[in-house]
């Protein structure tokens, strides 16, 4: 469904501040992966889900969604196969518009935007019974600004955005590390249900190593811009926190290893 | 002059022979004021190719009828030409770059050229309505829609445009086009995210802003029956004006916010309420080269006023003043 394949980019070349964030990074989801992607700050995380995104362009392989190679697509073109969320609860939605405006919104992505009415009657009743999922109540405030909601409801209005016009990819870059954990517990099991309910590709960044083993089918560390570790299937439910840190120290020392020999 | 003598001089009789006349200026200001509203409210960009392009569409709608043409298809040359002045504008901010502000001076500070090209190289063009006649008398449909010598019918056809151009940025807002715009004013990374080509939608606002602040200035041309290659100076201040003006009043009024197409009706308001203003200031006898320092001084006011409200609840000052006044409280 997703192929990265040899992905690098670079920040600032040829500055003092020069940052390979990715570096041939190689990626391959199937159907129905729920990835999700840890690894130590500047490990390239987000960088690889803004690669994907289109958010810049990259400076050399391909990104290839279910056959269709995006590499040279904008990311307003690309959004036609990728449904997002963000770390900052205010960046998904726009504030000033209604919460179906919000919503209608996203029901158009990927599709022409004409002059027909933004949003129809039958749209309503479709956004009505999925706001009654979410079972914040939001259901009979529809024609309520999303500036007045919270950062919880927020981010819980922009996952059932993304989601609603069924996304090739589901992106995730630290979707609950802005909420209080009660709110970021309820936030990550929506997620969960709207992955599995939809049967959606997903890459979830998480900082929480507990969230990243139980979560997903499929996980992936990050180190210096390429994937030092991925585990899948039956060996990630048996999986421990303890068992990913010390896999974490032996990769990223078996690198430091393999670089010694390199400059050797 | 004595006061008294000032104030006998001052005759409320002629304050309220002026009021049509400004009423019917406020209505074409008021349109042009919706203009300044979707680019400075909506798309979150200061637009200031509308001087500019406020002399052109009086200019284009003058000449227009000098060569004999019908004074509608005139204000739809205005039209056009306004939307070609904001589709610069907006591909000079979106495909070379440069900052909204400065690609929007570049523009009206270019117009001057065109204004003084399309008048003939004349810095102002006279057309009379004597000659041309008003368009419901015996001219074929011909004449002027409105002007300044039939201030009743001007002000008639003044709100039947500003009504018929509410409902249309009521419905155009409404569609789903119209959305996206607002969308990209209001959040460009969600708008991008959701597939909306934010480029397209700033060009598109740009010109539909501009196209209208031109039909207001062929509207203006008509009614004042000249173009003047300086009728455009300041016109975003007072559009500016306007804008917060209307917006003040329909908050004041609808508490719990209003339909789109009200919150429109005001803006309109707005412009009427600011030239019925200026009408006291000339009545008054103040000094009318001061009337643009006042206009401004009255503007930045106004959009000051969020922002000291904001601080009047929570400041630094006032944080250090409390926490001052605690620490002296406890050591007494």
């Amino acid at each position: 469904m997703l192929d990265l394949n040899h992905v690098s980019k670079t920040f600032n070349p040829g500055t003092v501040n020069e940052k390979k964030a990715l570096s041939d990074l190689d990626l391959h989801l199937r159907e129905g992966d729920f990835v999700t992607v840890i690894g130590g700050n500047g490990a390239g995380k987000s960088t690889m889900l803004n690669a994907v995104a289109g958010v810049w362009p990259v400076d050399g392989g391909s990104i290839v969604i279910d056959g269709h190679d995006v590499t040279g697509l904008p990311e307003y073109r690309r959004a036609a196969f990728i449904g997002r969320v963000f770390q900052d609860p205010m960046m998904g939605t726009a504030p000033s518009m209604q919460i179906e405006e919000n919503l209608a919104l996203a029901y158009r992505r990927g599709r022409r935007r004409g002059l027909s009415w933004g949003v129809t009657r039958a749209e309503r009743e479709l956004y009505r019974q999925k706001l009654h999922t979410l079972g914040l109540g939001l259901e009979d405030r529809m024609t309520v600004k999303v500036g007045l909601l919270s950062g919880g409801q927020r981010q819980a209005l922009t996952l059932l955005m993304a989601a609603l016009q069924k996304p090739k990819l589901l992106l995730l870059d630290e979707h609950t590390a802005a909420l209080d954990p009660a709110t970021a517990a309820k936030v990550l099991e929506l997620s969960d249900r709207i992955v599995a309910d939809s049967g959606l590709t997903a890459l979830m960044i998480t900082h929480n190593m507990k969230d990243a083993i139980t979560h997903g089918n499929r996980l992936i560390m990050m180190n210096e811009g390429r994937i030092i570790l991925d585990i899948r299937g039956e060996e990630k439910k048996k999986l421990t926190k303890a068992d990913l840190l010390q896999k974490f120290a032996e990769v990223s020392g078996v690198q430091e290893e393999s670089d010694q020999v390199l400059l050797s | 002059m004595s006061a008294a003598a000032y104030f006998a001089a001052l005759n409320p009789a002629n304050l309220f022979r002026a009021m049509p006349g400004n009423a019917a200026q406020g209505i074409v200001w008021g349109l042009m004021a919706l203009g300044v509203y979707l680019t400075f409210r909506v798309l979150d960009i200061a637009d200031l190719t509308v001087d500019g392009s406020f002399t052109t569409g009086g200019a284009c709608a003058v000449m227009m009828i000098l060569a004999g043409r019908p004074a509608w298809a005139a204000l739809l040359v205005s039209l056009a030409a306004g939307l070609a002045a904001g589709l610069v504008t907006g591909l000079l901010h979106t495909r070379l770059g440069i900052p909204a502000i400065l690609a929007g001076i570049l523009t009206q500070f270019s117009l001057w050229s065109v204004n003084l090209r399309i008048m003939k190289a004349a810095a102002n063009q006279a057309v009379s309505v004597d000659k041309f006649g008003m368009f419901y008398k015996a001219t074929r449909g011909r004449g002027f829609l409105l002007s300044s010598r039939f201030v009743p019918q001007a002000i008639g056809v003044g709100l039947a445009l500003a009504g018929a151009m509410i409902a249309v940025l009521y419905w155009y807002f409404g569609t789903e086009q119209g959305s996206a715009i607002r969308a990209t004013g209001n959040n460009p990374a969600m708008s991008r995210a959701q597939g909306i080509n934010i480029d397209s939608m700033k060009v598109l606002g740009l010109a539909v802003s501009n196209g209208l602040v031109a039909l207001s200035g062929g509207l203006m041309a008509q009614f004042q029956g000249y173009a003047d290659i300086n009728m455009g100076r300041g016109s975003i201040v007072i559009g500016l004006a306007a804008v917060i003006i209307g917006e003040v009043l329909c908050d004041a009024v609808f508490r719990r916010g209003a339909n789109f197409a009200v919150r429109l009706g005001f803006i309109v308001l707005g412009g009427v309420i600011y030239y019925l203003v200026v009408g006291v200031v000339l009545w008054l006898k103040l000094p009318t080269n001061d009337l643009k320092l006042f206009t401004a001084v009255v503007v930045a006011l106004f959009l000051a006023v969020p922002y000291l409200q904001k601080k009047s609840k929570s400041s630094f000052r006032q944080a250090g003043r409390a926490a001052a006044k605690k620490e002296a409280a406890s050591r007494a």
